[in-house]
């Protein structure tokens, strides 16, 4: 069980890098990346909405969107039970759900962690607008290929945030040295930034066929 | 309102306020799903239409939304529209193109450009502008996408809408996968820098003449 948790976390790091390879998130990792520090806070924020997301929408998906016995819905009007909602409430459900998540987050750091809650400043309500999170959310119901378990739904969410937590911490390391270098004048800010990320993202590709 | 007005209020999401090379909106979307011609012309289409039918509805019930709760407002607005579009999608085109936009069409819901438009047109404006704004931006947002898909599916496999153009090309299939996404976009943007910075040269040397 280690192994395949590791495995996974492995995978979605180096070879299946959520925003170097599936281009989720690239709003977030274009627009913080400019400082480490603050590269660093977006990348734990997001990881853990990323990993708290993967469970609970794999609840609601299995036990209230997914037609049969396990649906609790169905226990109430049978003929949900048989159809399922999967169809009309996937991505509603899904954006209230982290959006609701997000502002939770955002009151308990508030009240407990200050320290915390002040460095993430206002990337935190951003996230809710992160396409990773709901990416990894549909990556784990609707769109995997196989029904994944809860642990592998949950891991997955853990990893692809550290995954974007290491993209977004070496892509900041580079942005602090581009300002330094002479770079042509139509190029500077974010074409270059963009240039940057697909050399890192050919670099992840020597990676590839390392984890299937 | 008059006419000349209404035009410039579509024509202004073209070029001047072009959501993918200006405001550098939606880039997810732009880069994973244009690696052909016909997957950036859909995916612009799918995007346009939620546009247009968010910013609709949003200006329609702008009146009942208090600021407070305005984004999750509009944020259920657009869901719904999104789904309505991916099981249109799903039921009328190819399994193959669905496959291949994947869960880029549910990824709509959290395309920064409609929820900007949303919050910075549509929520100040009337219905019918509102409209003309959203086909404006989903339409210039679709010409981009199909300059990337475009050029990334001639360099990237040597086709074009699937046509093949030269046998003596060898594709650098590269430019298909996501090194290539972001070098293309990198340059494109680049280049629009150049000639923006080209033509306020222009500019300035011919008001430097008439001094």
């Amino acid at each position: 069980m280690i192994k395949e948790i590791a495995l996974i976390i492995v995978s979605l790091v180096f070879v299946n890098n959520f925003v170097l390879a599936k281009f989720l998130g690239l709003c977030p990792f274009l627009g913080v990346s400019q400082k480490t520090s603050s590269a660093f806070g977006m990348g734990a924020a997001v990881t853990f909405v990323m990993t708290l997301a993967s469970a609970i929408t794999w609840i609601l998906y299995n036990y209230i969107l997914l037609p049969g016995d396990m649906n609790i819905v169905g226990m109430v009007f049978p003929s949900v039970g048989e159809t399922g909602l999967i169809e009309v409430l996937k991505t509603i459900s899904y954006i209230l759900i982290i959006a609701t998540l997000v502002q939770l987050l955002e009151m308990m750091l508030r009240k407990m962690v200050p320290a915390l809650y002040d460095s993430l400043g206002v990337y935190l309500p951003l996230i809710t607008t992160n396409c990773a999170v709901l990416g990894v959310a549909l990556l784990n119901t609707t769109d995997s290929p196989q029904h994944l378990g809860f642990i592998e739904a949950t891991v997955q969410g853990f990893g692809g945030g550290i995954g974007f937590t290491v993209a977004i911490l070496l892509m900041s390391g580079i942005r602090e040295r581009l300002v330094l270098i002479n770079i042509p004048k139509p190029l500077q800010g974010l074409p270059i930034a963009f240039i940057c990320t697909g050399l890192m993202a050919l670099a992840f590709f020597g990676f590839s066929g390392m984890v299937k | 309102m008059s006419e000349q007005s209404n035009w410039k209020e579509f024509s202004k999401g073209l070029f001047k306020y072009n959501a993918l090379f200006v405001l550098v909106l939606g880039i997810c979307p732009s880069l994973a799903v244009t690696t052909s011609l016909k997957n950036g012309i859909s995916m612009g289409g799918a995007a346009t239409f939620v546009l247009i039918s968010s910013n609709f509805i949003v200006s329609i019930i702008r009146p009942y939304v208090p600021r407070e709760i305005r984004i999750p407002c509009f944020i259920v607005v657009i869901a719904a529209f999104v789904t309505i579009v991916e099981l249109m999608m799903k039921a009328y085109l190819p399994t193959e193109l669905n496959a291949s936009l994947g869960i880029f069409i549910p990824l709509i819901v959290v395309n920064c450009i409609i929820l900007y438009r949303a919050e910075s047109f549509a929520y100040k404006n009337k219905p019918f502008v509102s409209i003309l704004d959203g086909a404006g931006i989903g339409l210039g947002w679709t010409l981009s996408l199909c300059l990337v898909s475009g050029i990334r599916e001639v360099l990237g496999a040597g086709t074009l809408f699937g046509l093949k153009l030269s046998k003596h090309y060898e594709p650098a299939s590269v430019m298909i996968m996501a090194p290539g996404a972001f070098i293309v976009l990198g340059l494109l943007m680049g280049f629009f820098n150049w000639r923006k910075l080209q033509k306020k040269e222009k500019s300035m040397m011919v008001y430097k003449k008439d001094d």
